[in-house]
């Protein structure tokens, strides 16, 4: 139904396969549960990833995304912790609420192109932090903690979601949770971009004049791609912010909008799961790092370099390269 | 015949400079209009004013009675007013065949959630836009180059793929923009031999801003011609070869000559 070849629904179930039952499996047997964390938040930032990438899909630089994830955090924890609400519905309300900003947001900036418009959203993650700061709802630099988990969820009284507060083992769940995020944002994002709005959108990343010639509403469409990234973001950081439990002003800071971007940039621009790929390499390469000490930076960002040097079409042009988009 | 399309005194200033001043005059349904002028008349700024690509500094444009002018350029190519543009204004990692599909926009029935989650409209849309896809490339004669990415083509065929572009937004007016630019004597003849074709037989409205005399005596049914930013003359070929003023506009008058 989704169009996919043979050689795709085999790699799309390995995948799968991998990482629902594989990961888990490795991480019993070698015991290092602290893998659980890290994978987890691989997989929220990757979401949000996601929707940096869009916006790169309509041509329009992205380092906001932080601000977005920073905004769907609040909003969930605030409706779990002061409205008393279920995080399973305060999960999209989060992604709806991060994307009704992005509306208002981006009807004013989204008309501005290239390093304009890539500014103005360099900004938007300060500006939500230092909202968060002036808030009272958000409780200021004390932010909000001790955010409940996750309760359980029952339809006729048919459990559908158990509750994570009663868990043993809560990094399972929240690790399985995650990647069922991802995996439905990215079958979303392959669809989206596979369908008449993802030409639409490839018509007007090449270019904007002959796409509103031939009747194409440009404005109204770079709203709805905007809305649906920020949306991705809102979902991401809203999750996020219930794994730690807690949100402050500095839960999503400037560098981790700077961060989406790269994602996006070290996966590959042209294939939907470049980003997925690109917060795994970034997340661990960060870490691996880490034991080179005072050096960790400069050795990321010469290796950063080198790879948008040498693979400007990101890690995944090395493998797909010749077959084309994924 | 009645008038199609309606410039009423239509003048573009930047800052100081006029670029259009007070120009009118009328396209007639079905026929192949003109507008030519030496570099620098206005003719371009003229095109996107009647396609809503930049604003009238004062003056209308109508279509059928309706005004055009001063909207978006998505609104007025939803009317039915699509213009073309030169040969680097393409989708340059696209195939001509989804450069083709991709402009039947407009044909759209279904809505863009309907086609995310996959209706039955927007299965029978997809269905309808690859074969009138097929159908216009072979009428254009360009089947054979279907497949290839638009920034691995040749002058003459990205001209015609703009061409393309436009014809499958399913146009009432096409405006094409230099079409016979850089072209040699045949390919020039090819061209303008689908020009006509495509007004004899889809029935479109043609206004073409041009530089190549011959093709253009050839071709339009009337011409209108700029000179600084001012309409000088309107008329058949024949009225405009022998007109005085578009005679001493393009050779300079005899005084001029003198002085140089």
């Amino acid at each position: 139904m989704m169009g996919f070849s043979g050689k795709q629904l085999v790699g799309v179930g390995v995948f799968l396969v991998a990482i629902f039952v594989g990961v888990p499996l490795l991480i019993n047997v070698t015991g290092r549960w602290d893998f659980y964390f890290t994978l987890t938040s691989v997989a929220l930032l990757s979401i949000a990833s996601a929707g940096v990438w869009l916006t790169f899909y309509i041509g329009r630089i992205n380092i906001g995304q932080g601000a977005f994830a920073l905004i769907g955090a609040y909003v969930s924890a605030i409706l779990v912790v002061k409205a008393g609400w279920s995080f399973w519905i305060s999960l999209p309300a989060a992604g709806l609420f991060s994307g009704l900003v992005a509306v208002l947001i981006g009807l004013p900036i989204l008309r501005l192109r290239g390093v304009y418009f890539a500014m103005i959203t360099l900004v938007l993650t300060q500006v939500v932090t230092l909202t968060a700061l002036a808030l009272s709802i958000t409780n200021g630099a004390k932010g909000i903690s001790n955010i409940p988990l996750p309760s359980g969820v029952a339809i006729f009284g048919i459990p559908l979601v158990p509750d994570f507060g009663a868990m043993e083992n809560t990094k399972l769940a929240f690790y399985l949770t995650a990647c069922l995020l991802m995996v439905v944002t990215y079958a979303a994002l392959y669809r989206l971009v596979n369908s008449r709005l993802g030409h639409l959108c490839r018509s007007m990343q090449q270019n904007e004049e002959l796409a509103s010639s031939i009747g194409v509403n440009i404005a109204y469409i770079r709203v709805v791609i905007f809305t649906i990234s920020s949306f991705f973001g809102g979902i991401g950081g809203a999750m996020f912010g219930s794994i730690a439990q807690s949100v402050y002003p500095s839960t999503f800071v400037v560098a981790d909008s700077v961060n989406f971007m790269l994602n996006c940039f070290l996966g590959g621009l042209g294939y939907v799961f470049g980003p997925m790929l690109g917060t795994l390499v970034l997340y661990f390469g960060w870490d691996l790092l880490f034991e080179i000490g005072k050096y960790q930076m400069l050795v990321y960002s010469l290796i950063l370099i080198a790879v948008i040097r040498f693979l400007p079409n990101g890690l995944l042009s090395v493998r797909l390269g010749k077959e084309g988009k994924k | 015949m009645s008038a199609l399309i309606q410039v009423k005194n239509i003048t573009k200033k930047y800052g100081g400079l006029i670029a259009n001043n007070d120009i009118t005059f009328d396209v007639s349904e079905n026929e192949i209009l003109s507008v030519i002028g030496p570099n620098g008349a206005g003719k371009s700024t003229l095109f996107k004013m009647i396609s809503s690509f930049t604003p009238t500094t004062s003056g209308e444009v109508y279509y059928r009675g309706e005004r055009i002018s001063n909207l978006k350029p998505h609104v007025v190519a939803r009317k039915g007013i699509v213009r073309t543009f030169q040969e680097t204004t393409i989708f340059k990692s696209m195939t001509v065949r989804e450069s083709v599909v991709v402009a039947q926009h407009l044909r759209a029935k279904a809505s863009l959630a309907g086609y995310f989650w996959g209706s039955k409209t927007a299965k029978a849309d997809v269905a309808a836009f690859g074969r009138y896809a097929d159908e216009l490339l072979e009428f254009l004669g360009m089947s054979e180059i279907a497949s290839e990415l638009a920034s691995n083509l040749p002058q003459g065929n990205l001209r015609a793929l703009g061409i393309a572009i436009g014809l499958a937004t399913d146009p009432k007016v096409l405006l094409l923009d230099e079409p016979f630019a850089g072209m040699n004597h045949d390919e020039t003849m090819n061209m303008v031999n689908l020009v006509r074709s495509v007004r004899d037989e889809r029935d479109v409205t043609v206004m073409l801003v041009e530089h190549d005399m011959p093709a253009v005596m050839n071709i339009s049914d009337r011409i209108v011609v700029l000179n600084f930013g001012e309409k000088i003359a309107e008329g058949t070929p024949s009225e405009i070869q022998n007109n005085e003023k578009v005679i001493e506009a393009y050779l300079g008058s005899a005084d001029d000559e003198i002085g140089m």
